[in-house]
């Protein structure tokens, strides 16, 4: 990771970032019940300028929490949360506005994030008007999205209402919308989950072929390897709200050091018949994050755990180019 | 070879929309043999979930079986009368449908609705109704003291385990599953699937499988029928079909999957949509799509030859099929035509 890059400053920071939400009302409070859910619970890490990194794990690890926080939809509850320098915690006004241009969203299903009775130009025009964007350039502007993820013909879409495509043209839409304020800084929300197979690759491919073109920083959230591996670099693997290694995509994928993303790789399907079928490295079972066990949060599923596990949750390690957080890889003393 | 379980010949499913007829299924015919799981695979809106509720008789009210018959050991399913389907149906054939996970009743308990299926369908008392939860809820891996749950108690991976539960319940020799896994993830995912093996190795249950994944297909099945705009394309045993497709629509969907096993490539996706099936185009339905579509191809319908033993392909090039898998590859082949 030593290279010029290093030098500058980065895009996004967080730092022991935390999203807690309280849970319970006011019965289970006085029953002493109530506690608070970690969605994310100290995560760390620093994106450069350009570079597209997944985030990884399993449905309810914290992902789209930190995306949200990330983009200031949810306000971080400890720790910090840095864009291109500043806290955005304490951004308002003006400065919250410019931010908002500066990042974007793109949610996980296109069924959804767009108004049925908005027409593609209405959908496409709506943060233009909202950026104060001179009406004479809108014409142009989505006319120049459209073209960016492909939708070439884009008269024969624009009168359109969103029922009227595709769930592969929506989510075209949804990233021409995104795009369309040229933002510095994208967080993509499983962006093809909802899709068929068939179309997610053409997709992808927008999607991967912008960011580079534009030189976007990006944040690709998903639970599938796979996926992650074609639009990032380099992947950070989450588990009960929590960073549990990363590192870059292709030495995570080749020999995964963590024993849970040991399991998310092995659980990875592939096209063809040559494949183990040997049992996964993990327990059953959901995490419950109402109820982390102590220690490392992974150990009630760790089929590595051992005494040290339960009572001392694991510190960063550097391995090489990566970072793990486990106590079978921190140097011996 | 066995005598198959399940035969389908010629089986077309239409529905009426206004006074327009729309074939969502159009002379699909395979087998499935006992203790076997076929995957059936195709694009969303290939009819599928069509085809699927078409063996328990579970169509909507707008579709009609349009022709053909599906013989399960020896029985016409189409031809029965709704009384004699309701007694194949949990206890011979069972049905887990399309997000099965969302269909359970909110107000009941998961054991009280198990119990429902167990005693009014199958007859049993209410202690061996019990009993029978239990063991159904050991096998697909959920601890029994959560039979007393709510469905919202559970995750979407466990409701998706519950609804198997279900389907076992009465020990069918079939079950028909919609899209089972498609909302999870991958370890959930996994461990699903690994159930499902398990239960055909140890139970012999057989299993339609509808996915939109070739990678499920790979993880499970013994055999596959592809689908495409209503018609069948590509059937055949798993490992062949997938390393040696005869169907450039089988060979495109290959390219279309990302695949952790090899180097990272390109993925290349199969230009343009489906056609419209209210008004599917002549000949071959993929020729639109198909970078090797020929003159023939625009106005004659290929019908489903022999490749190799029983891998059948419906494309009027299946005899070129090696040469057209060595262009198929390269993902030039299938950039839209300008
Ligand atoms: N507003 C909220 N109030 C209470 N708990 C919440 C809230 N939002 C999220 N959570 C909880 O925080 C945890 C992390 O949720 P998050 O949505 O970030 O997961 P995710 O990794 O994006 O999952 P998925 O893959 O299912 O989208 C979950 O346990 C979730 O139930
Ligand atoms: N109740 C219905 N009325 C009219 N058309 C329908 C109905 N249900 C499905 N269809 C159409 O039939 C075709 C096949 O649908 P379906 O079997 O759900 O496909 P799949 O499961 O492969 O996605 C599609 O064109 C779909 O729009
Ligand atoms: S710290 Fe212990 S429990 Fe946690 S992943 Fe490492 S070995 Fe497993
Ligand atoms: S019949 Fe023709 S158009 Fe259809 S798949 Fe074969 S080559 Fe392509
Ligand atoms: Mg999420
Ligand atoms: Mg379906």
């Amino acid at each position: 990771m030593k290279d010029g890059h290093d030098q500058d400053p980065p895009l996004v920071r967080l730092d022991a970032a935390e999203l807690h939400f309280p849970v319970g009302g006011v019965v289970a409070q006085l029953q002493g019940r109530a506690t608070v859910v970690k969605a994310v619970d100290g995560v760390t890490f620093e994106l450069r300028r350009g570079e597209s990194v997944g985030l990884l794990g399993e449905s309810g690890c914290g992902k789209t929490s930190t995306g949200r926080m990330l983009v200031r939809l949810d306000k971080a509850t400890g720790g910090r949360v840095e864009f291109d320098g500043e806290d955005v915690s304490g951004l308002t006004g003006d400065a919250l506005k410019r931010f908002r241009s500066r990042v974007q969203l793109i949610f996980q299903n296109p069924f959804e994030a767009l108004n049925p009775r908005f027409t593609i130009r209405d959908v496409l025009a709506e943060p233009l008007e909202n950026a104060r964007i001179p009406r004479a350039e809108h014409e142009e502007r989505i006319l120049r999205a459209m073209a960016l993820v492909k939708l070439g013909d884009a008269g024969q879409f624009m009168d359109r209402y969103p029922h009227q495509l595709s769930g592969g043209q929506l989510q075209r839409i949804v990233m021409a919308r995104a795009l369309i304020l040229e933002p510095e800084f994208v967080v993509a929300d499983e962006p093809v989950s909802m899709l068929d197979v068939s179309v997610r690759a053409g997709v992808l491919n927008v999607f991967r072929d912008v960011r580079a073109q534009q030189g976007i920083t990006a944040i690709y959230i998903s639970h599938d390897l796979a996926l992650v591996r074609y639009v990032c670099e380099r992947t950070i693997v989450m588990y009960l709200g929590r960073i549990v290694e990363d590192g870059p995509t292709e030495d995570i994928v080749a020999n995964p050091l963590h024993p849970y993303t040991q399991a998310l790789v092995a659980a990875v399907p592939v096209p063809h018949p040559d494949q183990s079928h040997a049992p996964l490295p993990i327990g059953r079972g959901a995490p419950d994050p109402r109820n982390p066990p102590s220690g490392c949060t992974f150990r009630d599923r760790c089929p590595r755990a051992f005494d040290r596990c339960a009572v001392e949750a694991p510190g960063p390690t550097y391995v090489q180019n990566r970072i793990v957080h486990c106590h079978l890889h921190e140097p011996k003393t | 070879m066995t005598q198959p379980l399940l035969t389908l010949k010629d089986l077309s499913i239409a529905y009426r929309v206004g006074d327009q007829d729309t074939i969502a299924v159009e002379g699909a015919s395979f087998d499935v043999q006992p203790g076997s799981i076929v995957g059936l695979v195709g694009e969303s809106g290939c009819g599928k979930t069509t085809l699927a509720r078409s063996l328990t008789r579970v169509l909507a009210g707008n579709a009609r079986i349009a022709g053909g018959e599906a013989i399960f050991d020896g029985r016409d399913i189409m031809a029965l009368s709704e009384r004699a389907m309701n007694g194949l149906r949990w206890r011979e054939i069972a049905f887990i449908p399309q997000s099965a996970m969302n269909s359970l009743d909110p107000v009941y308990t998961v054991g009280t609705q198990l119990a429902e299926v167990l005693i009014r369908r199958g007859g049993l008392g209410r202690s061996a109704a019990r009993t029978r939860a239990e063991e159904l809820f050991e096998w697909v891996g959920i601890e029994t003291n959560r039979l007393g749950d709510y469905p919202h108690q559970f995750s979407g991976g466990m409701r998706q385990r519950v609804a198997i539960a279900l389907a076992l319940a009465l020990d069918p020799k079939l079950i028909i599953a919609d899209e089972p896994v498609t909302a999870l993830d991958v370890i959930v995912q996994r461990q699903i699937l690994d159930q499902l093996r398990e239960l055909k190795e140890r139970l012999g249950i057989s299993v339609i499988l509808v996915t939109h994944d070739i990678s499920v297909v790979a993880y499970v099945c013994d055999r596959v029928v592809v689908m495409y705009a209503g018609r069948v394309v590509e059937t055949g045993p798993m490992a062949a079909t997938l390393t040696a497709p005869a169907h450039p629509y089988t060979m495109g969907l290959r390219n279309a999957f990302p695949d952790l096993a090899s180097a990272a490539g390109e993925l290349t996706p199969i230009e343009g949509a489906p056609p419209d099936l209210a008004s599917p185009p002549p000949g071959c339905r993929f020729a639109p799509r198909c970078p090797f579509a020929e003159a023939r191809c625009r106005t004659d319908v290929p019908g489903l030859d022999i490749y190799d033993g029983d891998h059948l392909a419906a494309c009027h090039r299946i005899a070129e099929a090696e040469t057209l898998r060595a262009r198929a590859v390269a993902s030039e082949t299938w950039e839209a035509p300008a």
